[in-house]
């Protein structure tokens, strides 16, 4: 088997927190489907059978009753569950089922939302016989505005410093500013191997990595990294660059694996070996190809470790972690797939004034008069008569009672709005009950007991 | 082949124009047609001698020729042992002798019998042109026909591109085999249409699943870094792909029912189609896959599987042992012999083994320099150059278009092969018979190099026949901003033509080294009889 799919459905959605307190991120609905599904939807189309998913029991619950999960999900879905309150970082929760990989990995997150043709990530990969294949993406500034943001946006925060060699696909350089305080300081021992570096930032790293097994194993002994994107990653960046990994000469893998336990060393190295190592030197010897020149090494400058990245410039890639994130999203999503925007049990009257990129959902009941423009109902909501919604996501379960106007803002599910309401670029958090007549701008209205969970 | 008497006019006039333009030429090409028509004499004589043995030595030869091509080959081998004892004629036509009366007689009564019979033929036919030329044009010969059935020569698909039967088979095939079928890219020049052309920015992993289950990873690696260049010259390929199958048979298990040595080569047809759609399969792949092939299905069927694995594992351990690294150092050995001090000497490209030959000359503290020839859009001069530079050799670096420039300074041309022909001729990265040529024209010694293990049977005369055509955007070049040819496609009459491989004639070369020693080029055929009469 060549690779085994992960996909982390833990996370918390700490970013947006007013729409997760009661739904958890993974089941975010998204374009009206479960937000975990896109990125299981991407794997099935590629070719995957099977998926390690690794979420908690609240996600795993709603998977199973979820109508869109358990229908269009062709593929076995292994299902891990954590606990929800523990500080488990993705790289701890791969050491949690290291006992389940037996070979290289793809990791995904279950926020990503993207059209990317994966055999672009996976075959830099294989090709270079890579440690990690990562995807990134230009990233795309949000137009939306935001419900409940006072005052201009912030500036984006902390940036990621993205330095990849002249071909564009071997990463050289990561960190996140917040690591650097004092400036960005390159080693002199990468400036020399390529002396051409181009440094990025504005990406957005779609948190999908290809890794080899080794770095499970490593992972599972060194039991300090608790972050793929935080710390996992940035740590083998700098990796390729360090003495040792250059100088590793070609020994059995026993020989080796002996040799670190008789050191008795807790800074496990990373040891990238395969079987047969002596015919895969032969076979670059005899190469006619470099990845570089200019200078006297041979290809890869003989460093085994090797980090690749494949950068978008077309196409969709999102990550939904933040708020306006998960609008931008709504809006794009629908438009990778060829779905019918209504869906067929929705009754909807003949009077109302549907706009073409406006999503509904099943069930969903649509009184005359209405007018929906640039929005997505919920499964199993009542629409009333008179109702003007507008650049909104009105997720399930949700009754808009007649009169109301509805612009630029989120209502998330079960919620209830009164009669004649007049609600722009507000948050309406679960289960609230907005009353008639009321006239709210740019508010996040929750109810108390989530202003408890601080 | 067996009804044909003297069907080409065309061809003993080629003969006859060639034979007064070169001397050496006319005796070989004599020597080739009177070869041939021996062949059909016997031919016809035994059909009439022998009618009665006919039908015995028919279903004989029907039934040896049904069972794995194998069995053929040793068939015609036992009748070219007894003849490969040196005789006056140099290349009697054993494979054609009659099989129906060999197991009957002994090997001397055969011997002698042949013998008188090729001098009766020989007196008799003194001066008749046979069709030797057109034989040597056609693609890959396959075992020699037997004279009882008429034999389909079949050309390889590769070089039948601008057929839609072949192209339909082709794609049948790969069908049923789970293999997706590589498009071809861009406009192709008109003479080379019958070739694919594929493009580099579409690998055929599109259109693969992500993860591979129906090819073995490694091999779906091996095919990526064949199409993208990683692994590229003939050596490289071949140790690669050698140790991809080795992966492959330590993941082997035998199903149930089945036997080791059918089934496993069944597995590996369809991992050799897909290398072969990533990049036309080499010579000595080809040649590396035929023993493996061998080897496999002469396991012994009570074998137990793990010994079976670790056999074959060996076998290919000694495989390149010997046949690689091993004739590597034999090379080496007898090239220094040939290196003097002072030398300049010529290498064109990145050829290992050249570079393995150099680097040791300068071990064995040998006083030259070198001249490396690199031409575009592969550059691979400069990895040549890199490694010999590294070894402290002093070099000087040309494109080819100096190459007579530079010739006077030159003292010996060096030149590795992709595969040598069987009719002497070298096949060598594109520009090789550019520089053989004008090597001869300034009279400077042209020493190829090249591993037995690399010896083709098939024969060529030109580099049109059967080529690799790269991708044609290669040749794009962006200087100081500006891409001149970015919308070539849109140009109507126009088309770039990005070819892999050429052929040089043997009298372009003065010798050749292999594992086996210093020969001649015209020896090339005596090689690859007396490969196979060990194997």
């Amino acid at each position: 088997m060549e690779l085994q799919a992960v996909l982390m459905a833990a996370g918390g959605g700490s970013r947006m927190t007013d729409l997760t307190y009661n739904t958890p991120k993974p089941m975010l609905p998204v374009g009206n489907k479960p937000l975990m599904w896109y990125p299981l939807n991407l794997l099935e189309r590629v070719g995957f059978e099977e998926v390690i998913v690794i979420t908690t029991k609240e996600v795993q619950k709603m998977m199973t009753t979820d109508p869109k999960m358990k229908l269009d999900v062709k593929m076995k879905l292994d299902v891990v569950c954590i606990q929800e309150d523990g500080d488990m970082g993705t790289a701890d929760a791969l050491r949690h089922i290291h006992q389940k990989i037996k070979t290289d990995i793809l990791v995904v997150s279950c926020d990503l939302i993207t059209d990317v043709a994966l055999h672009e990530v996976v075959d830099l990969f294989r090709a270079h016989n890579a440690t990690l294949a990562m995807l990134m993406s230009k990233a795309h500034e949000f137009t939306e505005t935001v419900p409940g943001q006072k005052g201009k946006k912030k500036t984006a925060e902390q940036r990621d410093f993205v330095g990849v060699d002249q071909s564009g696909k071997r990463l050289l350089f990561m960190a996140n500013e917040a690591d650097l305080e004092d400036g960005l300081s390159i080693r002199k021992s990468i400036m020399r191997k390529h002396p051409r570096m181009l440094i990025k930032t504005g990406l957005v790293d779609a948190h999908l990595y290809c890794l080899k097994k080794a770095v499970v194993d490593f992972l599972a002994d060194n039991k300090s990294i608790s972050s793929i994107r935080g710390e996992l990653v940035p740590y083998m960046v700098r990796k390729q660059f360090s003495k040792s990994t250059t100088n590793q000469t070609i020994k059995d893998d026993a020989e080796e694996q002996n040799e670190k336990k008789n050191e008795g060393s807790t800074n496990h190295e990373l040891i990238i070996s395969s079987r047969d190592e002596s015919l895969i030197q032969l076979a670059q010897e005899r190469s006619c190809w470099n990845d570089h020149r200019g200078d006297m090494s041979e290809a890869y400058h003989g460093g085994k470790l090797r980090c690749y990245v494949h950068i978008m410039d077309q196409g969709l890639c999102y990550r939904v972690n933040t708020l306006a994130a998960y609008i931008d999203a709504n809006r794009l999503a629908p438009k990778l797939f060829d779905e019918p925007a209504v869906h067929p049990s929705a009754v909807i009257s003949e009077r109302c004034q549907m706009g073409s990129d406006s999503i509904f959902g099943a069930l969903c009941q649509v009184a005359e008069k209405t007018s929906i423009k640039r929005s997505t109902i919920g499964n199993s909501t009542t629409v009333k008569e008179k109702v003007k919604v507008t650049n909104s996501i009105i997720m399930h379960g949700v009754t808009i009672e007649e009169g109301c106007n509805i612009q630029g803002s989120v209502i998330c599910s079960n919620a209830v709005i009164g009669r004649g309401a007049d609600l722009k670029y507000c948050l309406v958090g679960n289960g609230q009950r907005i009353e008639p007549e009321a006239e709210r701008t740019n508010e996040v209205i929750v109810g108390t007991d989530q202003l408890m969970e601080i | 082949m067996a009804d044909s008497g003297d069907p080409e006019g065309a061809g003993p006039k080629d003969g006859i124009v060639q034979a007064k333009n070169e001397g050496r030429e006319m005796t070989k090409e004599e020597k080739q047609r009177m070869r041939k028509e021996k062949k059909q004499q016997k031919k016809s004589k035994e059909k009439k001698d022998d009618k009665g043995s006919q039908e015995g030595g028919k279903e004989k030869k029907q039934s040896s020729s049904d069972p794995p091509s194998a069995q053929p080959t040793t068939h015609n081998n036992t009748q070219k042992a007894p003849s490969a004892v040196p005789a006056p004629v140099p290349v009697p036509a054993p494979e054609t002798a009659a099989p129906a009366d060999k197991p009957a007689k002994s090997k001397g009564e055969l011997k002698a019998e042949r013998r008188a019979r090729q001098e009766a033929e020989r007196a008799s036919k003194q001066g008749k042109k046979g069709d030797a030329g057109q034989q040597a044009a056609t693609g890959k010969p396959k075992a020699p026909p037997s004279e009882l059935q008429p034999v389909v020569k079949r050309l390889p698909e590769h070089v039948q591109v601008d057929n839609p039967e072949v192209l339909r088979k082709l794609a049948k095939k790969l069908e049923r085999q789970q293999i997706p079928l590589r498009s071809d890219y861009g406009y192709k020049v008109s003479l080379f249409s019958h070739l694919h052309q594929y493009s580099r920015k579409a690998p055929l992993t599109q259109q693969l699943g992500i993860p591979s289950t129906v090819i073995h990873p490694v091999i779906v690696r091996l095919g990526l870094q064949y199409s993208q260049g990683i692994v590229a010259g003939s050596n490289a390929r071949s140790v690669a792909l050698l140790h991809a199958f080795k992966q492959v048979i330590r993941d082997y298990t035998t199903p149930p029912n089945e036997e080791l040595s059918r089934d496993l080569v069944n597995k590996l047809k369809p991992y050799i189609s897909f290398l072969n759609q990533c990049r036309p399969l080499s010579a000595s792949m080809g040649n590396a896959i035929k023993y493996i092939k061998k080897e496999i299905s002469n396991i012994p069927s009570q074998c137990k599987e793990e010994e079976a694995k670790t056999k074959l594992l060996n076998c290919i351990e000694c495989y390149i042992n010997e046949k690689i690294v091993l004739a590597a150092k034999a090379i080496a050995k007898y090239s220094i012999e040939k290196i003097s001090d002072g030398d300049v000497i010529l290498v064109y490209g990145c050829s290992s083994l050249v570079n393995h030959i150099l680097c040791e000359a300068f071990e064995k503290d040998r006083k030259f320099r070198v001249i490396v020839v690199d031409s575009r859009p592969r550059l691979e001069g400069r990895e040549a150059l890199r490694r010999l530079v590294q070894r402290g050799i002093s070099c000087t670096y040309v494109l080819i278009s100096a190459v007579s420039y530079i010739l006077p300074e030159v003292s010996k041309v060096f030149l590795g092969a992709h595969a040598l022909l069987a009719n002497g001729y070298v096949m060598s990265r594109v520009g090789t018979s550019q520089i053989a040529l004008v090597a001869k024209t300034f009279n400077v010694p042209v020493l190829v190099c090249c591993e037995t293990y690399k010896f083709c049977e098939r024969v060529q005369t030109d580099s049109f026949v059967s080529n690799e055509l790269d991708d044609p955007d290669d040749l794009i070049v962006t200087r100081k901003g500006k891409t001149q040819l970015e919308h070539w496609q849109q140009v109507p009459l126009l088309g770039l033509l990005n070819l892999v491989y050429d052929v040089t004639p043997p009298d372009f070369v003065d010798l050749v080294i292999t594992d086996l020693g210093m020969i001649p080029c015209t020896s090339v055929p005596v090689v690859l009889r007396v490969k196979n009469v060990d194997q």
